[in-house]
Protein backbone atom coordinates (compact mmCIF):
# COMPACT_ATOMS: atom_id res chain seq x y z
CA UNK A 1 0.00 0.00 0.00
CA UNK A 2 1.43 3.76 -0.62
CA UNK A 3 2.78 5.84 1.66
CA UNK A 4 2.16 9.28 1.22
CA UNK A 5 3.25 11.96 3.76
CA UNK A 6 1.48 14.86 4.63
CA UNK A 7 3.64 17.87 6.23
CA UNK A 8 1.12 20.57 7.58
CA UNK A 9 2.07 24.42 7.66
CA UNK A 10 3.72 24.01 10.93
CA UNK A 11 6.42 21.36 9.81
CA UNK A 12 4.32 18.47 11.52
CA UNK A 13 4.56 15.47 9.83
CA UNK A 14 1.90 12.86 9.45
CA UNK A 15 2.10 9.27 7.28
CA UNK A 16 -0.17 7.31 5.96
CA UNK A 17 -0.97 4.09 3.90
CA UNK A 18 -3.94 5.09 1.61
CA UNK A 19 -4.91 2.56 -1.02
CA UNK A 20 -4.67 2.65 -4.43
CA UNK A 21 -7.59 4.09 -5.78
CA UNK A 22 -8.51 5.94 -3.25
CA UNK A 23 -7.10 9.52 -3.31
CA UNK A 24 -4.47 12.08 -1.36
CA UNK A 25 -7.70 13.58 0.14
CA UNK A 26 -9.20 10.40 1.35
CA UNK A 27 -6.04 9.58 3.23
CA UNK A 28 -5.74 12.48 4.82
CA UNK A 29 -9.57 12.50 6.20
CA UNK A 30 -9.14 8.57 7.07
CA UNK A 31 -6.18 9.28 9.55
CA UNK A 32 -7.07 12.73 10.77
CA UNK A 33 -4.89 14.70 9.09
CA UNK A 34 -5.84 18.16 10.26
CA UNK A 35 -5.56 21.11 7.63
CA UNK A 36 -7.50 19.55 5.13
CA UNK A 37 -10.92 20.09 5.14
CA UNK A 38 -12.79 18.47 2.45
CA UNK A 39 -15.90 20.18 2.92
CA UNK A 40 -17.39 18.62 -0.77
CA UNK A 41 -16.40 15.36 0.45
CA UNK A 42 -13.93 14.96 -3.12
CA UNK A 43 -16.22 16.06 -6.05
CA UNK A 44 -13.72 19.08 -6.71
CA UNK A 45 -16.81 21.47 -5.61
CA UNK A 46 -15.03 23.65 -2.61
CA UNK A 47 -11.08 23.65 -3.16
CA UNK A 48 -10.31 22.93 0.71
CA UNK A 49 -8.05 20.36 0.63
CA UNK A 50 -5.23 22.11 -1.65
CA UNK A 51 -2.15 20.46 -1.33
CA UNK A 52 1.12 21.43 -3.08
CA UNK A 53 2.47 17.94 -4.56
CA UNK A 54 6.36 17.33 -4.27
CA UNK A 55 7.72 18.19 -7.67
CA UNK A 56 9.96 15.04 -8.01
CA UNK A 57 5.96 13.49 -8.37
CA UNK A 58 4.33 15.63 -11.03
CA UNK A 59 4.80 13.31 -13.79
CA UNK A 60 3.46 10.50 -11.83
CA UNK A 61 0.23 12.48 -10.42
CA UNK A 62 -0.15 14.84 -13.29
CA UNK A 63 -1.18 18.69 -13.35
CA UNK A 64 -4.77 20.20 -12.57
CA UNK A 65 -6.92 20.77 -15.67
CA UNK A 66 -10.46 22.07 -16.25
CA UNK A 67 -12.21 22.57 -12.84
CA UNK A 68 -9.45 22.05 -10.82
CA UNK A 69 -7.49 24.37 -12.48
CA UNK A 70 -9.88 27.11 -12.46
CA UNK A 71 -10.56 26.73 -8.97
CA UNK A 72 -6.86 26.60 -7.91
CA UNK A 73 -6.28 29.93 -9.45
CA UNK A 74 -8.18 31.31 -6.63
CA UNK A 75 -7.14 29.35 -3.60
CA UNK A 76 -5.13 30.79 -1.11
CA UNK A 77 -0.98 31.21 -2.31
CA UNK A 78 -1.17 29.30 -5.29
CA UNK A 79 1.65 27.58 -6.67
CA UNK A 80 2.91 25.71 -9.69
CA UNK A 81 2.95 22.51 -8.03
CA UNK A 82 -0.87 23.77 -6.04
CA UNK A 83 -3.43 20.71 -6.64
CA UNK A 84 -7.22 19.32 -4.97
CA UNK A 85 -5.86 16.40 -3.20
CA UNK A 86 -9.43 15.16 -3.99
CA UNK A 87 -8.79 14.99 -7.64
CA UNK A 88 -5.29 12.72 -7.13
CA UNK A 89 -5.49 9.37 -7.27
CA UNK A 90 -3.12 7.42 -5.44
CA UNK A 91 -1.16 4.43 -7.70
CA UNK A 92 1.70 2.34 -6.67
CA UNK A 93 4.03 5.30 -8.24
CA UNK A 94 3.09 7.58 -5.55
CA UNK A 95 4.61 5.37 -3.08
CA UNK A 96 6.78 7.48 0.00
CA UNK A 97 5.36 11.13 -2.08
CA UNK A 98 5.23 14.53 0.47
CA UNK A 99 2.38 16.61 -0.16
CA UNK A 100 2.27 19.87 2.07
CA UNK A 101 -0.63 21.50 3.49
CA UNK A 102 -0.82 25.23 3.05
CA UNK A 103 -1.49 27.33 6.45
CA UNK A 104 -5.42 28.49 5.16
CA UNK A 105 -7.74 26.69 3.25
CA UNK A 106 -10.00 29.75 2.65
CA UNK B 1 -13.84 4.64 36.76
CA UNK B 2 -16.32 5.29 35.35
CA UNK B 3 -16.25 6.71 31.59
CA UNK B 4 -18.12 9.59 30.06
CA UNK B 5 -20.81 8.57 27.19
CA UNK B 6 -21.48 10.61 24.25
CA UNK B 7 -24.49 9.19 22.02
CA UNK B 8 -25.10 10.85 18.97
CA UNK B 9 -28.10 10.35 17.80
CA UNK B 10 -28.09 10.47 13.75
CA UNK B 11 -25.51 8.87 11.82
CA UNK B 12 -25.58 11.05 8.66
CA UNK B 13 -23.10 13.93 7.59
CA UNK B 14 -23.47 15.49 10.51
CA UNK B 15 -23.17 12.49 13.22
CA UNK B 16 -20.24 11.02 11.22
CA UNK B 17 -18.51 14.35 11.51
CA UNK B 18 -19.21 15.12 15.09
CA UNK B 19 -17.99 11.75 15.92
CA UNK B 20 -14.78 12.36 14.42
CA UNK B 21 -14.31 15.88 15.71
CA UNK B 22 -14.76 14.98 19.33
CA UNK B 23 -12.19 12.49 19.19
CA UNK B 24 -10.25 15.62 16.98
CA UNK B 25 -11.13 17.56 20.26
CA UNK B 26 -9.74 14.96 22.77
CA UNK B 27 -12.76 13.60 23.99
CA UNK B 28 -11.90 10.75 25.83
CA UNK B 29 -15.06 8.86 26.72
CA UNK B 30 -17.47 6.95 24.75
CA UNK B 31 -19.29 7.30 21.79
CA UNK B 32 -21.82 5.41 20.38
CA UNK B 33 -23.66 6.75 16.97
CA UNK B 34 -26.56 5.42 16.63
CA UNK B 35 -28.56 5.45 12.51
CA UNK B 36 -32.02 3.83 10.96
CA UNK B 37 -30.11 3.06 8.37
CA UNK B 38 -28.15 -0.17 8.09
CA UNK B 39 -24.80 1.25 6.27
CA UNK B 40 -22.17 2.93 8.10
CA UNK B 41 -22.61 7.25 7.13
CA UNK B 42 -22.20 7.76 3.28
CA UNK B 43 -21.95 10.72 1.52
CA UNK B 44 -25.76 11.55 -0.31
CA UNK B 45 -25.24 14.30 -2.62
CA UNK B 46 -23.79 11.49 -4.81
CA UNK B 47 -27.15 9.31 -4.08
CA UNK B 48 -28.40 11.13 -7.22
CA UNK B 49 -25.72 11.50 -9.08
CA UNK B 50 -23.35 8.91 -9.26
CA UNK B 51 -24.74 6.18 -7.40
CA UNK B 52 -28.29 6.07 -9.47
CA UNK B 53 -25.75 6.19 -12.50
CA UNK B 54 -24.20 3.34 -11.37
CA UNK B 55 -20.40 5.37 -11.50
CA UNK B 56 -19.72 4.46 -7.85
CA UNK B 57 -20.89 1.49 -5.47
CA UNK B 58 -22.52 2.87 -1.71
CA UNK B 59 -18.89 1.15 -0.41
CA UNK B 60 -17.23 3.59 -2.35
CA UNK B 61 -19.41 6.33 -0.93
CA UNK B 62 -18.97 6.20 2.69
CA UNK B 63 -17.70 8.93 4.31
CA UNK B 64 -14.58 7.49 6.41
CA UNK B 65 -13.77 3.71 6.20
CA UNK B 66 -14.86 1.34 8.83
CA UNK B 67 -11.35 0.73 10.06
CA UNK B 68 -10.90 4.67 10.73
CA UNK B 69 -13.92 4.06 13.42
CA UNK B 70 -12.43 1.23 14.81
CA UNK B 71 -8.84 2.91 15.54
CA UNK B 72 -11.07 5.84 16.61
CA UNK B 73 -12.84 3.91 18.91
CA UNK B 74 -16.18 5.21 17.51
CA UNK B 75 -19.11 2.78 18.33
CA UNK B 76 -22.09 2.58 15.85
CA UNK B 77 -25.62 0.74 16.84
CA UNK B 78 -26.76 0.86 12.83
CA UNK B 79 -30.49 -0.11 12.41
CA UNK B 80 -31.91 1.02 15.34
CA UNK B 81 -34.13 4.05 15.87
CA UNK B 82 -34.42 5.88 19.29
CA UNK B 83 -38.10 5.75 20.40
CA UNK B 84 -37.23 8.64 23.00
CA UNK B 85 -35.12 10.59 25.17
CA UNK B 86 -35.30 11.14 28.94
CA UNK B 87 -33.74 13.94 29.80
CA UNK B 88 -34.52 13.49 33.89
CA UNK B 89 -32.70 9.84 34.11
CA UNK B 90 -30.34 10.91 30.85
CA UNK B 91 -31.26 8.15 29.25
CA UNK B 92 -32.86 6.82 25.54
CA UNK B 93 -35.31 4.18 25.23
CA UNK B 94 -34.63 2.53 21.73
CA UNK B 95 -37.30 1.00 19.83
CA UNK B 96 -36.64 -2.07 20.55
CA UNK B 97 -37.05 -1.61 24.13
CA UNK B 98 -32.97 -1.19 24.89
CA UNK B 99 -31.81 1.54 27.41
CA UNK B 100 -28.71 3.76 26.66
CA UNK B 101 -27.41 5.77 29.06
CA UNK B 102 -25.50 8.75 28.27
CA UNK B 103 -23.65 11.99 29.99
CA UNK B 104 -23.89 13.79 26.74
CA UNK B 105 -26.38 13.61 24.00
CA UNK B 106 -25.79 15.09 20.02
CA UNK B 107 -28.95 15.29 18.31
CA UNK B 108 -28.11 14.58 14.20
CA UNK B 109 -31.78 13.64 13.38
CA UNK B 110 -31.65 14.84 9.82
CA UNK B 111 -34.31 15.73 7.61
CA UNK B 112 -36.99 13.33 5.77
CA UNK B 113 -38.58 13.64 2.54
CA UNK B 114 -41.91 15.35 2.45
CA UNK B 115 -44.00 12.98 0.91
CA UNK B 116 -47.01 14.23 -1.60
CA UNK B 117 -50.65 13.04 0.31
CA UNK B 118 -52.94 12.11 -2.72
CA UNK B 119 -54.96 9.64 -4.30
CA UNK B 120 -52.18 6.38 -4.91
CA UNK B 121 -49.26 7.90 -2.99
CA UNK B 122 -49.21 4.72 -1.28
CA UNK B 123 -48.80 2.55 -4.46
CA UNK B 124 -45.88 0.71 -6.11
CA UNK B 125 -44.12 2.50 -8.29
CA UNK B 126 -43.61 5.73 -6.56
CA UNK B 127 -40.41 6.54 -4.90
CA UNK B 128 -38.58 9.19 -2.88
CA UNK B 129 -34.76 9.56 -2.89
CA UNK B 130 -33.21 9.98 0.18
CA UNK B 131 -31.48 6.63 1.35
CA UNK B 132 -29.26 4.58 -0.70
CA UNK B 133 -32.13 1.63 -0.56
CA UNK B 134 -34.61 4.56 -2.35
CA UNK B 135 -31.45 4.64 -5.13
CA UNK B 136 -31.41 0.18 -4.51
CA UNK B 137 -34.72 0.16 -5.14
CA UNK B 138 -35.49 3.25 -8.57
CA UNK B 139 -32.15 1.06 -9.61
CA UNK B 140 -34.04 -2.13 -10.10
CA UNK B 141 -36.83 -0.93 -11.88
CA UNK B 142 -34.39 0.84 -14.98
CA UNK B 143 -34.11 -2.45 -17.60
CA UNK B 144 -34.59 -0.76 -20.97
CA UNK B 145 -35.95 2.64 -21.74
CA UNK B 146 -38.30 3.67 -18.92
CA UNK B 147 -41.01 6.15 -19.03
CA UNK B 148 -40.01 8.04 -15.77
CA UNK B 149 -41.98 11.17 -14.40
CA UNK B 150 -39.79 13.15 -11.30
CA UNK B 151 -42.36 14.98 -9.57
CA UNK B 152 -40.69 18.55 -8.14
CA UNK B 153 -38.08 20.96 -9.99
CA UNK B 154 -35.83 21.11 -7.47
CA UNK B 155 -32.44 20.64 -6.56
CA UNK B 156 -33.12 16.54 -6.42
CA UNK B 157 -35.44 16.50 -8.98
CA UNK B 158 -33.35 17.76 -11.56
CA UNK B 159 -30.14 16.12 -10.61
CA UNK B 160 -31.98 12.65 -10.57
CA UNK B 161 -33.87 13.82 -14.44
CA UNK B 162 -30.35 14.55 -15.62
CA UNK B 163 -28.84 10.86 -14.68
CA UNK B 164 -32.00 8.82 -15.78
CA UNK B 165 -31.80 10.98 -18.88
CA UNK B 166 -27.92 10.33 -19.25
CA UNK B 167 -29.14 6.60 -18.54
CA UNK B 168 -31.28 7.06 -21.67
CA UNK B 169 -34.60 6.84 -20.37
CA UNK B 170 -37.23 8.97 -20.95
CA UNK B 171 -37.78 11.57 -18.37
CA UNK B 172 -40.52 14.29 -17.58
CA UNK B 173 -40.49 16.57 -14.07
CA UNK B 174 -43.72 18.30 -13.23
CA UNK B 175 -43.06 21.73 -11.35
CA UNK B 176 -46.18 23.08 -9.20
CA UNK B 177 -44.62 26.64 -9.90
CA UNK B 178 -44.02 28.54 -13.05
CA UNK B 179 -40.49 27.69 -12.80
CA UNK B 180 -37.78 25.35 -11.51
CA UNK B 181 -36.07 25.85 -8.67
CA UNK B 182 -38.31 28.69 -7.92
CA UNK B 183 -37.72 28.81 -4.52
CA UNK B 184 -33.93 29.29 -4.75
CA UNK B 185 -32.71 30.85 -7.47
CA UNK B 186 -34.06 34.38 -9.44
CA UNK B 187 -35.33 33.27 -13.06
CA UNK B 188 -32.37 34.07 -15.20
CA UNK B 189 -31.09 31.37 -13.55
CA UNK B 190 -34.31 28.81 -13.08
CA UNK B 191 -34.85 29.76 -17.46
CA UNK B 192 -30.71 28.41 -17.95
CA UNK B 193 -31.56 25.49 -16.29
CA UNK B 194 -34.97 24.90 -18.13
CA UNK B 195 -33.38 25.74 -21.32
CA UNK B 196 -30.74 23.30 -20.41
CA UNK B 197 -32.58 20.35 -19.36
CA UNK B 198 -34.73 20.59 -22.47
CA UNK B 199 -31.92 20.78 -24.52
CA UNK B 200 -31.10 17.05 -23.18
CA UNK B 201 -34.09 15.86 -24.04
CA UNK B 202 -36.15 16.14 -20.77
CA UNK B 203 -39.51 17.51 -21.04
CA UNK B 204 -40.33 19.95 -18.60
CA UNK B 205 -44.20 20.49 -17.40
CA UNK B 206 -44.66 23.97 -15.57
CA UNK B 207 -47.40 25.57 -13.53
CA UNK B 208 -49.23 22.28 -12.96
CA UNK B 209 -50.24 20.40 -10.14
CA UNK B 210 -50.11 16.35 -9.72
CA UNK B 211 -53.67 15.25 -8.65
CA UNK B 212 -53.32 11.95 -8.10
CA UNK B 213 -51.17 8.95 -9.16
CA UNK B 214 -52.99 6.22 -11.08
CA UNK B 215 -52.76 2.80 -10.15
CA UNK B 216 -52.75 0.06 -13.55
CA UNK B 217 -55.40 -1.25 -14.48
CA UNK B 218 -53.38 -4.74 -14.81
CA UNK B 219 -52.19 -4.09 -11.81
CA UNK B 220 -54.01 -2.33 -8.99
CA UNK B 221 -51.38 -1.99 -6.45
CA UNK B 222 -48.86 -0.53 -9.11
CA UNK B 223 -49.35 2.97 -10.25
CA UNK B 224 -48.65 3.74 -14.38
CA UNK B 225 -49.64 6.84 -14.90
CA UNK B 226 -49.51 10.44 -13.09
CA UNK B 227 -52.86 12.89 -13.36
CA UNK B 228 -52.80 16.36 -12.88
CA UNK B 229 -55.35 18.50 -11.31
CA UNK B 230 -55.97 19.92 -15.11
CA UNK B 231 -56.82 16.69 -16.61
CA UNK B 232 -53.48 15.87 -18.46
CA UNK B 233 -52.27 11.92 -17.71
CA UNK B 234 -48.14 11.40 -18.11
CA UNK B 235 -47.22 7.68 -18.50
CA UNK B 236 -44.96 6.74 -15.88
CA UNK B 237 -43.17 3.29 -15.58
CA UNK B 238 -41.27 5.00 -12.36
CA UNK B 239 -42.50 7.73 -10.08
CA UNK B 240 -39.86 9.53 -8.51
CA UNK B 241 -41.39 12.31 -6.09
CA UNK B 242 -38.49 15.27 -4.82
CA UNK B 243 -40.79 18.01 -3.29
CA UNK B 244 -38.47 18.95 -0.16
CA UNK B 245 -37.57 17.41 3.55
CA UNK B 246 -39.06 18.03 7.01
CA UNK B 247 -36.64 18.37 9.70
CA UNK B 248 -36.40 15.26 12.45
CA UNK B 249 -37.92 17.57 15.41
CA UNK B 250 -39.70 14.90 17.31
CA UNK B 251 -37.57 13.33 19.82
CA UNK B 252 -36.60 16.86 20.78
CA UNK B 253 -40.05 17.77 20.93
CA UNK B 254 -41.22 15.06 23.02
CA UNK B 255 -38.49 15.41 25.69
CA UNK B 256 -39.53 19.17 25.92
CA UNK B 257 -36.71 20.80 23.85
CA UNK B 258 -37.91 24.32 21.89
CA UNK B 259 -38.49 23.20 18.37
CA UNK B 260 -39.14 26.07 15.55
CA UNK B 261 -39.24 24.76 12.22
CA UNK B 262 -36.28 22.54 13.22
CA UNK B 263 -34.65 21.53 16.86
CA UNK B 264 -33.32 25.47 18.39
CA UNK B 265 -30.06 25.86 19.02
CA UNK B 266 -27.65 28.49 19.86
CA UNK B 267 -24.40 29.83 17.52
CA UNK B 268 -22.42 26.49 19.09
CA UNK B 269 -24.91 24.25 18.53
CA UNK B 270 -26.08 24.24 21.64
CA UNK B 271 -30.05 22.99 22.97
CA UNK B 272 -31.29 24.89 26.48
CA UNK B 273 -30.35 21.34 27.87
CA UNK B 274 -26.52 22.12 29.38
CA UNK B 275 -25.93 18.25 28.19
CA UNK B 276 -27.47 18.51 24.77
CA UNK B 277 -26.13 19.54 21.06
CA UNK B 278 -27.86 19.10 17.57
CA UNK B 279 -26.48 19.86 14.44
CA UNK B 280 -27.56 19.48 10.69
CA UNK B 281 -30.07 19.79 8.78
CA UNK B 282 -32.89 19.36 11.82
CA UNK B 283 -31.79 22.56 13.65
CA UNK B 284 -32.58 26.12 13.19
CA UNK B 285 -29.50 28.10 14.08
CA UNK B 286 -28.81 31.41 14.32
CA UNK B 287 -25.93 32.70 12.10
CA UNK B 288 -24.03 36.02 13.55
CA UNK B 289 -23.09 37.04 9.44
CA UNK B 290 -26.27 37.62 8.11
CA UNK B 291 -28.00 38.48 11.89
CA UNK B 292 -30.74 36.35 10.91
CA UNK B 293 -31.78 32.13 12.08
CA UNK B 294 -31.56 29.83 9.37
CA UNK B 295 -32.14 26.03 8.67
CA UNK B 296 -30.25 24.75 6.28
CA UNK B 297 -30.18 21.65 4.30
CA UNK B 298 -26.56 21.23 3.06
CA UNK B 299 -23.08 18.77 3.89
CA UNK B 300 -21.32 21.97 4.78
CA UNK B 301 -23.59 23.21 7.11
CA UNK B 302 -23.73 19.67 8.42
CA UNK B 303 -19.98 19.49 8.88
CA UNK B 304 -19.28 22.99 10.17
CA UNK B 305 -22.07 23.20 12.87
CA UNK B 306 -21.51 19.55 13.79
CA UNK B 307 -17.49 20.55 14.77
CA UNK B 308 -19.04 23.55 16.79
CA UNK B 309 -21.15 21.07 18.60
CA UNK B 310 -18.34 18.50 19.53
CA UNK B 311 -16.18 21.76 20.61
CA UNK B 312 -19.51 22.77 23.10
CA UNK B 313 -19.45 18.86 24.21
CA UNK B 314 -15.67 19.09 25.04
CA UNK B 315 -16.31 22.71 26.96
CA UNK B 316 -14.00 24.52 24.24
CA UNK B 317 -17.04 26.34 22.57
CA UNK B 318 -16.37 27.48 18.93
CA UNK B 319 -19.33 30.05 17.26
CA UNK B 320 -20.31 28.20 14.11
CA UNK B 321 -20.58 31.73 11.77
CA UNK B 322 -20.17 30.75 8.54
CA UNK B 323 -21.43 32.02 5.09
CA UNK B 324 -23.53 29.09 3.48
CA UNK B 325 -22.59 27.36 0.04
CA UNK B 326 -24.04 24.70 -2.10
CA UNK B 327 -23.31 22.87 -5.44
CA UNK B 328 -24.99 20.93 -7.16
CA UNK B 329 -24.02 18.42 -10.73
CA UNK B 330 -26.35 18.53 -13.49
CA UNK B 331 -25.61 16.96 -17.20
CA UNK B 332 -22.30 18.82 -17.69
CA UNK B 333 -23.23 21.37 -15.23
CA UNK B 334 -21.52 22.53 -12.13
CA UNK B 335 -23.08 24.50 -10.39
CA UNK B 336 -21.76 26.38 -7.09
CA UNK B 337 -23.73 28.99 -4.90
CA UNK B 338 -21.77 31.10 -2.53
CA UNK B 339 -23.65 32.84 0.26
CA UNK B 340 -27.37 32.82 0.82
CA UNK B 341 -29.35 34.83 -1.77
CA UNK B 342 -32.47 35.74 0.92
CA UNK B 343 -34.40 38.50 0.57
CA UNK B 344 -32.16 39.98 -2.69
CA UNK B 345 -34.00 42.66 -4.52
CA UNK B 346 -31.00 42.77 -7.38
CA UNK B 347 -29.33 40.36 -10.00
CA UNK B 348 -25.96 41.39 -11.85
CA UNK B 349 -25.35 38.64 -14.53
CA UNK B 350 -21.89 37.92 -16.14
CA UNK B 351 -21.81 36.13 -19.00
CA UNK B 352 -25.19 35.34 -21.00
CA UNK B 353 -27.24 32.72 -19.30
CA UNK B 354 -29.12 32.68 -22.85
CA UNK B 355 -26.44 30.84 -24.73
CA UNK B 356 -23.79 28.35 -23.74
CA UNK B 357 -23.25 26.85 -20.12
CA UNK B 358 -21.32 29.31 -18.44
CA UNK B 359 -22.75 32.49 -16.52
CA UNK B 360 -22.60 33.91 -12.79
CA UNK B 361 -25.85 35.37 -11.23
CA UNK B 362 -24.46 38.10 -8.32
CA UNK B 363 -27.32 38.83 -5.72
CA UNK B 364 -27.41 41.97 -4.46
CA UNK B 365 -29.10 42.75 -1.26
CA UNK B 366 -29.84 47.26 -1.12
CA UNK B 367 -26.35 47.33 -3.02
CA UNK B 368 -24.65 44.66 -0.74
CA UNK B 369 -23.51 41.62 -2.44
CA UNK B 370 -24.91 38.57 -0.65
CA UNK B 371 -24.62 35.60 -3.20
CA UNK B 372 -23.64 34.19 -6.43
CA UNK B 373 -24.41 31.20 -8.56
CA UNK B 374 -21.80 29.95 -10.63
CA UNK B 375 -22.93 27.99 -13.40
CA UNK B 376 -19.52 26.11 -14.72
CA UNK B 377 -17.46 29.49 -13.04
CA UNK B 378 -15.48 27.78 -10.35
CA UNK B 379 -13.29 30.80 -10.20
CA UNK B 380 -16.01 33.27 -9.74
CA UNK B 381 -17.01 31.16 -6.99
CA UNK B 382 -14.06 31.20 -5.15
CA UNK B 383 -13.66 34.87 -5.75
CA UNK B 384 -17.29 35.28 -4.20
CA UNK B 385 -16.59 33.38 -1.16
CA UNK B 386 -13.41 35.45 -0.24
CA UNK B 387 -15.44 39.06 -1.03
CA UNK B 388 -18.66 37.77 1.14
CA UNK B 389 -15.91 36.92 3.81
CA UNK B 390 -14.39 40.17 3.51
CA UNK B 391 -17.69 42.05 2.75
CA UNK B 392 -16.72 43.34 0.10
CA UNK B 393 -19.34 44.29 -3.15
CA UNK B 394 -17.44 45.46 -6.22
CA UNK B 395 -19.07 47.79 -8.51
CA UNK B 396 -21.71 46.31 -10.82
CA UNK B 397 -20.47 47.49 -13.62
CA UNK B 398 -16.97 45.09 -12.95
CA UNK B 399 -19.79 42.83 -11.78
CA UNK B 400 -21.19 42.49 -14.99
CA UNK B 401 -17.71 43.21 -17.02
CA UNK B 402 -16.38 39.53 -18.60
CA UNK B 403 -12.79 41.47 -19.49
CA UNK B 404 -12.03 42.59 -15.90
CA UNK B 405 -10.19 39.61 -14.13
CA UNK B 406 -13.01 38.77 -11.20
CA UNK B 407 -9.09 38.79 -8.87
CA UNK B 408 -8.68 42.17 -8.88
CA UNK B 409 -12.59 42.54 -7.20
CA UNK B 410 -10.32 41.84 -4.25
CA UNK B 411 -7.57 44.35 -4.34
CA UNK B 412 -7.19 47.53 -2.81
Amino acid sequence: MPLIKYIDHSGGEYEADVDVGKTVMDGAMDNMIDGILAECGGCCSCATCHVYVDEKFIPVTGTADGMEKEMLTAVNEPKDNSRLSCQIFVTEEMDGMTVRIPESQY
Amino acid sequence: MTQSTCVIIGASHAGAHLAACLRQQKWAGRIIVIGDDDRLPYHRPPLSKALLAGKQSIDQLLIRPESFYQKQNIEFMLNRKVARINRTDKTLQLADGETLAYDKLALCTGARVRRLDICGAELKGVHYLRHYRDVENIKTNLDGQRNIVIVGGGYIGLETAASLRQLGHKVTVIEAAYRVLQRVTAPEVSTFFQRVHQEQGIQLVLDKQVAEFVAAKDDPTRSDRVLCTDGSLYPADLIIVGIGVRPNVELAEQAGLKTANGIWVNEFAQTEDPDIVAAGDCTNHPNALLNTRLRLESVPNAMEQAKSAAASICEQPIQYAAHPWFWSDQCDIKLQIAGFNNGYDEVVLRGDPGVGRSFVAWYLKQNKLIAADCINRPKEFMITKQLLAKQITPEKHLLSDESVDPKRFLEN
